[in-house]
């Protein structure tokens, strides 16, 4: 047995020099667009601004993160912007009025961290609600979570009529100050948004690549009736991963609202079209399967560099809305270009 | 016995010896088509090396090898779909270079692939049409022609099959024909057939063998391939053996037997034939009682009243013909049908109500039939393909653990024979027979306590295939059970301890032993069921 099956000699392990490239495309643009600038302006390079340009960029990669997992399993998340929106007002919410329990005509207010804990829940559960209409109902990923996002969006200007939440410092009688220093404090020297983005990053690597969760993601997004076929929970898979989404887009949520030390009902507006911008920068696939943490973290990079960089220079805002398409634009031609290169024979296998 | 002719340093065949005594077609030696030194490389493999390779008009062109030989890869440079590293192709002595499908196509090359390349949501005349719509004279798609030559092209492969079906609806058999009738919608002269017949039934084989005679007699050239080597030799007139992308031997038919096939494909003489080893029959594991599955649409049975055991270190063949219900029933035991009725007991636990999942997790697996919509990912790579089911085993903690992992699936690879350069290739990569092992090595890594499969030996190589048979009696000889369905006899007698035959949903023998052979196999499948039982209804 097995004695035809020598496995074939390798010519060359190593990758032609133009297909490197091209795999390594998100790094080098972000290397180029990082020596451009510092050469461009020299307000770029300085400690202040790279601490600026990571904090914008923890909101688009820790949204994408999320964004990225139910990519990766074939779905989309249109909501995650209206779910920024909603989770912050549930968090200003919590804050200024407490949780009112009617029959007994009180509010009850919590500590900062259980506030924090329980907009994360918000979160989950309107993940949940877009996992639920996917899977069990069978609605179609783009127009279900088109609905939550109106719903969402509804939700968080009912909650206060469409008022803002501000000067969410807290009272120090209620025991619910210290929200600000979300946004505003840092832990050796780096702001705790970096942290976060940090923190979920390597978790979300870890889940990827390590855990059988992320390999079914992976599988799903592969071929989801032989991911069923081999025993993969394919409807729970699902739904965890719309929850992770979820999540993330409240931790954005709370980010921004610590940040402004206000919630406001519009806030996230078109963040979902941001999130899916950096994920398939980072060389996702929008047909599922294909995909990295990393790459989506480099992707949120390359953004958020390029935004910087653009104002240090003063670039008009309205061209800089121009260059940001063109780029995500240019992204996806590389990407198909190298796909084809790199699975000519592959496509055509089948073709 | 007979003596492989050694032509790679041969660039034109002229010294083959002429095939005398064939009916169609032997006076012309000259290849219409040739390739010159063919080399085709991939990172961290070479699947042509040096090939030399001559088609000859009005002849069934046999290219035969293992799985990975490179025949598919030949195919698809013949075709323009790939281009060769060096070499050049002839095309009637002028040099060729076909950059896409459609250039081959204009040049009247025309191919069958080995997996299917159909539309599942176009209707079947859309398919046989894609890309050369028959067009108005302002430019709308003149759908009733297109009906009209669909409706003789089906009546030609002898299949009733409307041309509104939507391909998703056929079966894979019924698709595969259809491929063939797109290229036969084609004006060609060279057609080149990659395995066609590896989910064809036997009739529906004889049909496109008759269909291959009526070609070479207008003077098509065919390229054939398969690993069905009784057909080869039925029908083909020039035999072209490839071994790890070399061209190993060429001969016309006469010098042509199956120990020269064998004997050149592998480079080992005919092995010992496979023989089912005595082995101890023990408990039931698998019992299936009054199974039936109501048809989707338009009432009657897909399958009717179906009751059998299954028991530990026992294999137990189900032959048919295609459609019989051999797939769906396989289908409904892993619960891919919620509107089945009947109990299935796995041991003592009976799987009423459980999902896929748990009745996976509960002992049972499933190697599909269909294998590119149900078993392999081509998103990931061949190690992750194989332990994709089994990944609870690699589990530590939270956390997979690669060297586990890793040596398992090795593992497989290696008792397999998978010819991977790497297991972190994409398992697209692969030819068609070894994308085949590692959707087999999937199932086996789960260790299940029943193992179902449904043709498993699609599109294996002669070698692997008895390797296979001794796979599965080796884990009957441990005690699992063993469901396979199979459409060729030979198969079912040869690894079954019992044999079921199907027609048209229902069970119509149970055989054992000596009783299993061709003539009561064959006849059980066509058993009209309603002389069976004449008290049922049967749509
Ligand atoms: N795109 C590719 N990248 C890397 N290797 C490839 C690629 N395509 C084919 N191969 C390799 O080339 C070799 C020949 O493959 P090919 O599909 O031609 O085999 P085959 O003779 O058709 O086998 P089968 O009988 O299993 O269909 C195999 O080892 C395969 O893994
Ligand atoms: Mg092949």
């Amino acid at each position: 047995m097995g004695d035809h099956t020598q496995p074939v000699p390798a010519t060359s392990r190593r990758l032609p020099l133009r297909m490197w490239l091209l795999q390594s495309r998100a790094y080098l643009a972000l290397i180029v667009l990082f020596i451009a600038f510092s050469l461009l302006t020299p307000a770029f390079l300085t400690t202040g601004n790279l601490v600026i340009l990571t904090k914008q960029v923890a909101i688009n990669a820790i949204l994408g993160i999320g964004m990225t997992f139910v990519i990766l399993s074939g779905g989309i998340d249109l909501s995650v912007g209206s779910v920024v929106g909603l989770c912050g007002m549930v968090a200003g919410w919590l804050l200024t009025e407490g949780l009112i329990l009617p029959p007994f005509g009180v509010s009850i207010f919590f500590a900062v961290p259980i506030v924090m804990l329980l907009t994360l829940v918000a979160g989950i559960a309107v993940g949940a609600l877009n996992g639920w209409l996917v899977t069990r109902l069978g609605v179609a990923p783009f127009i279900a979570t088109l609905g939550t996002l109106y719903i969402a969006r509804g939700a968080a200007l009912l909650i206060s009529d469409g008022a803002t939440f501000a000067n969410l410092v807290g009272q120090d009688d209620l025991g619910n100050t210290g929200f600000p220093a979300l946004g505003a404090d840092t832990f050796l020297a780096l702001p705790y948004p970096i942290w976060v983005m940090a923190l979920f990053a390597v978790a979300a690597a870890f889940v990827a690549r390590k855990t059988p969760f992320g390999r079914q993601v992976y599988a799903i997004g592969g071929n989801e009736k032989a991911a069923e076929l081999s025993g993969v929970r394919v409807n729970r898979v699902k739904l965890v991963t719309y929850m992770i989404s979820g999540l993330c887009a409240a931790m954005v949520g709370l980010i921004i609202a610590s940040q402004l030390v206000a919630a406001h009902p519009a806030t996230g507006e078109t963040f979902e079209l941001n999130a899916i911008a950096v994920v398939v920068l980072g060389g996702a696939s929008l047909m599922g399967g294909r995909g990295t943490i990393g790459g989506t973290i480099i992707g949120a990079f390359v953004i958020g560099v390029l935004v910087n960089g653009m104002v240090l220079l003063g670039v008009s805002e309205f061209w800089q809305i121009v260059i940001k398409g063109a780029v995500i634009v240019l992204a996806v031609v590389v990407d198909q270009w190298q796909q084809r290169m790199q699975q000519k024979s592959l496509v055509r296998m089948q073709a | 016995m007979t003596h492989a002719e050694n032509i790679a340093n041969d660039k034109n065949g002229t010294a083959l010896p002429r095939r005398t005594g064939s009916s169609n077609g032997s006076d012309k030696t000259e290849p219409v088509l040739r390739t010159e030194g063919i080399v085709k490389r991939y990172p961290g493999t070479t699947a042509l090396d040096g090939v030399d390779f001559n088609v000859y008009p009005g002849c069934v062109n046999v290219l035969i090898g293992e799985n990975g030989a490179g025949k598919s890869t030949l195919t698809r440079i013949l075709a323009g779909i790939e281009s060769p590293t060096s070499g050049q192709l002839l095309l009637r002595d002028q040099s060729i270079a076909p950059a896409s499908p459609r250039e081959g196509r204009a040049l009247g090359i025309g191919v069958i692939h080995q997996e299917l390349t159909l539309f599942p949501n176009l209707s079947v005349s859309e398919n046989l049409f894609t890309g050369r719509e028959l067009v108005s004279g302002v430019g709308t798609v003149q759908h009733g022609k297109q009906k009209e030559v669909a409706r003789t092209l089906m009546a030609r492969l002898e299949q009733d099959i409307s041309p509104d079906t939507l391909v998703e609806d056929l079966r894979i058999g019924q698709q595969q024909l259809v491929e063939i009738a797109r290229a036969l919608a084609e004006d060609v002269s060279i057609l080149i057939m990659d395995e066609p017949t590896s989910a064809l039934s036997r009739a529906e084989t004889e049909i496109l063998l008759r269909i291959v005679g009526e070609l070479t007699a207008q003077g098509v050239a065919i390229v054939y391939i398969s690993h069905k080597l009784d057909e080869c030799l039925r029908i083909g007139d020039r035999f072209t053996v490839l071994r790890d992308g070399r061209l190993v031997a060429e001969a016309p038919a006469q010098d042509v037997s199956l120990a020269w096939i064998v004997e050149n494909m592998s480079g080992r003489s005919e092995g010992a034939l496979f023989r089912k080893e005595a082995r101890t029959i023990g408990e039931p594991v698998l019992r299936v009682e009054n199974l039936s599955l109501p048809r989707p649409h338009g009432g009657g049975y897909l399958i009717k009243n179906v009751s059998f055991t299954v028991r530990a270190g026992e294999a137990v063949g189900i032959y048919g013909l295609m459609g019989a219900g051999r797939t769906e029933l396989l289908e409904c035991l892993l619960g891919m049908h919620p509107d089945a009725r009947g109990s299935v007991f796995l041991g003592d636990r009976s799987l009423a109500g459980l999902r896929i999942d748990e009745r996976l997790q509960a002992g049972l697996a499933l190697i599909p039939e269909d294998r590119q919509r149900l078993g392999v990912l081509r998103n990931m790579s061949v190690a992750k393909n194989i332990s994709l089911a089994a990944l609870s085993r690699f589990t530590r903690g939270p956390a997979l653990s690669g060297r586990r992992e890793n040596r398992e699936v090795w593992r497989m690879i290696e008792t397999l024979g998978i010819r991977v350069s790497s297991a972190r290739q994409s398992i697209a990569t692969l030819s068609g027979g070894n994308q085949q092992k590692a959707v087999v090595a999937k199932s086996l890594l789960t260790q299940p306590r029943v193992l179902m499969m449904d043709e498993p030996t699609r599109g294996i190589d002669v070698a692997a295939k008895s390797d296979i048979f001794h796979i599965v009696d080796d884990l009957a000889a441990q005690g699992m059970g063993i469901l396979f369905v199979s459409s060729e006899l030979k198969e079912v007698i040869a690894l079954a301890d019992r044999a079921l035959v199907m027609a048209r949903g229902r069970l119509t023998a149970a055989l054992e032993g000596e009783d299993i052979t061709e003539q009561h196999l064959a006849d059980a499948s066509v058993i009209a069921p309603s002389t069976e039982h004449p008290n049922e209804q049967v749509a």
